[in-house]
């Protein structure tokens, strides 16, 4: 009876974008290295269960920010969000690393009315009128989720990759689109600027529709918040951390869920 | 009358069965995974020509709402390029909700639905597995129809099925 409960609850989480954990968000250049001034990106943006076929749900872009290398935030030109995928532009004419991140800070709620199990993401200040007073066992937890991939025009640059020190980020120690196949890259994850240790770490290549298994790999961050992979191939690699802690800055949400992904280009020897 | 008791014997052991039978068992093997989907599982009867001489068992999410279990029916994608994209789901007397990881028994007689009657030959059978932000896997059991003697078959799955055991019965 509590496993059919169980099995009715996370059909429920499936069924609905809200709950997204279930499935993987990413964000898949055209390109991620760019020779030429006038090149632009096009970019997929979306939430599915196979990487990269967009088959659920498709991204928020009013959560995208991009940042050039020069450290401004730019606009996409010709965003547009369909059934299962979001698309927007990039043109690149600033020299060195774009950031291209869907910041998601929010509040998720669940809460039961006259017995039925309800849910609700949104921002904070619109918690108390979105709940019902008659609510009963809202449990109230803050997200903090970034989704991110990069692309550099001619050197790779910096500018673009400071961390703003709020939620789960990734530090590079090796450039991101610097990746090699056969050749080891090491990235930092910070908390709020501070080392994230010991934390699961998945990467996963894209095409699986073309091969029988996930071929998911995983290490586990240092003391440091570092960890590597050693690319096995080329591929656009989905890397993805997830932790949770109780820094809110919602008073009321007792539990904070942090994710950090990223969409990595691996290139041939 | 002594020469008869054997026989009776043997017949009293034999019933109520008189037409041939399989007995099959499939393995769900247990999984350590962050995310963990109970598989979709196919189970057919290939000619020679891998045409489809009849579908046993179809297990997939018959109670997702608004038939949305039926979306994933392609990605067991040798079941679904054989045959799976002709069926209407579901499938009387042979499509079914997932299973849990275990074994699973399932009997099939001659003669009677989902096997029917099978003319005698060579055929595969195949056991195909498919799991929601898992892997993929299929394994076949060549047999020849109608078993002339009872016969033991298997096939050990690496991935997403574990043992797959064919008991055919004359």
């Amino acid at each position: 009876m509590k496993h059919a409960f169980v099995r009715a609850a996370l059909g429920i989480a499936l069924a609905l974008p809200l709950a997204a954990q279930a499935h993987k968000m990413w964000m898949v250049p055209s390109a991620t290295v760019i020779s030429g001034d006038d090149a632009w990106v096009t970019v997929d943006a979306a939430v599915s269960n196979d990487l990269y076929y967009p088959d659920h749900f498709p991204a928020q872009l009013d959560q995208l920010v991009v940042t050039a290398p020069d450290g401004s935030t730019v606009k996409p030109e010709n965003p547009s969000t369909g059934k299962y995928r979001s698309t927007f532009d990039l043109p690149v004419p600033q020299k060195g690393t774009y950031r291209l991140a869907l910041v998601n800070q929010g509040l998720f709620a669940s809460y039961e009315v006259d017995g039925q199990k309800k849910r609700w993401r949104g921002r904070p200040e619109d918690v108390r009128t979105a709940i019902p007073a008659n609510a009963k066992n809202v449990q109230l937890s803050e997200i903090a989720s970034r989704v991110e991939t990069f692309v550099t025009q001619g050197s790779p640059s910096e500018g673009a990759l400071k961390p703003t020190n709020r939620g789960l980020e990734l530090v590079p120690v090796t450039q991101p689109n610097d990746l090699v196949a056969g050749e080891k890259a090491t990235f930092q994850l910070i908390v709020d600027g501070k080392p994230a240790a010991n934390l699961k770490v998945v990467a996963i290549n894209g095409a699986t529709r073309y091969r029988n298994a996930q071929d998911e790999m995983t290490t586990t961050t240092d003391k440091d918040g570092k960890f590597s992979f050693a690319w096995p191939s080329a591929g656009m690699y989905w890397v993805n951390a997830s932790t949770e802690d109780t820094k809110t800055s919602v008073k009321e949400a007792k539990q904070r869920r942090l994710a950090y992904t990223a969409t990595l280009e691996v290139l041939p020897q | 009358m002594r020469r008869i008791l054997p026989f009776a014997s043997c017949l009293a052991l034999a019933t109520p069965v008189l037409a041939a039978d399989m007995n099959l068992t499939v393995e769900i093997p247990t999984l350590k995974v962050a995310e963990y989907h109970r598989p979709y599982v196919a189970v057919w009867i290939e000619r020679d020509d891998h045409s489809v001489a009849a579908n046993l068992a179809v297990w997939y999410d018959v109670k997702k709402a608004g038939g949305e279990g039926t979306k994933w029916l392609k990605d067991m994608r040798q079941w679904w390029r054989r045959s799976g994209r002709e069926q209407t789901m579901p499938i009387d007397g042979v499509s079914g909700a997932t299973r849990p990881a275990g074994q699973h028994q399932l009997r099939f007689s001659d003669g009677k639905p989902p096997l029917g009657t099978l003319p005698p030959g060579h055929y595969d059978l195949v056991v195909e597995a498919a799991r929601e932000v898992g892997g993929r896997e299929a394994q076949r059991i060549p047999f020849d129809w109608p078993a002339k003697a009872p016969v033991h078959l298997s096939a050990s799955g690496t991935e997403e099925l574990g043992q797959i055991s064919l008991d055919l019965n004359p």
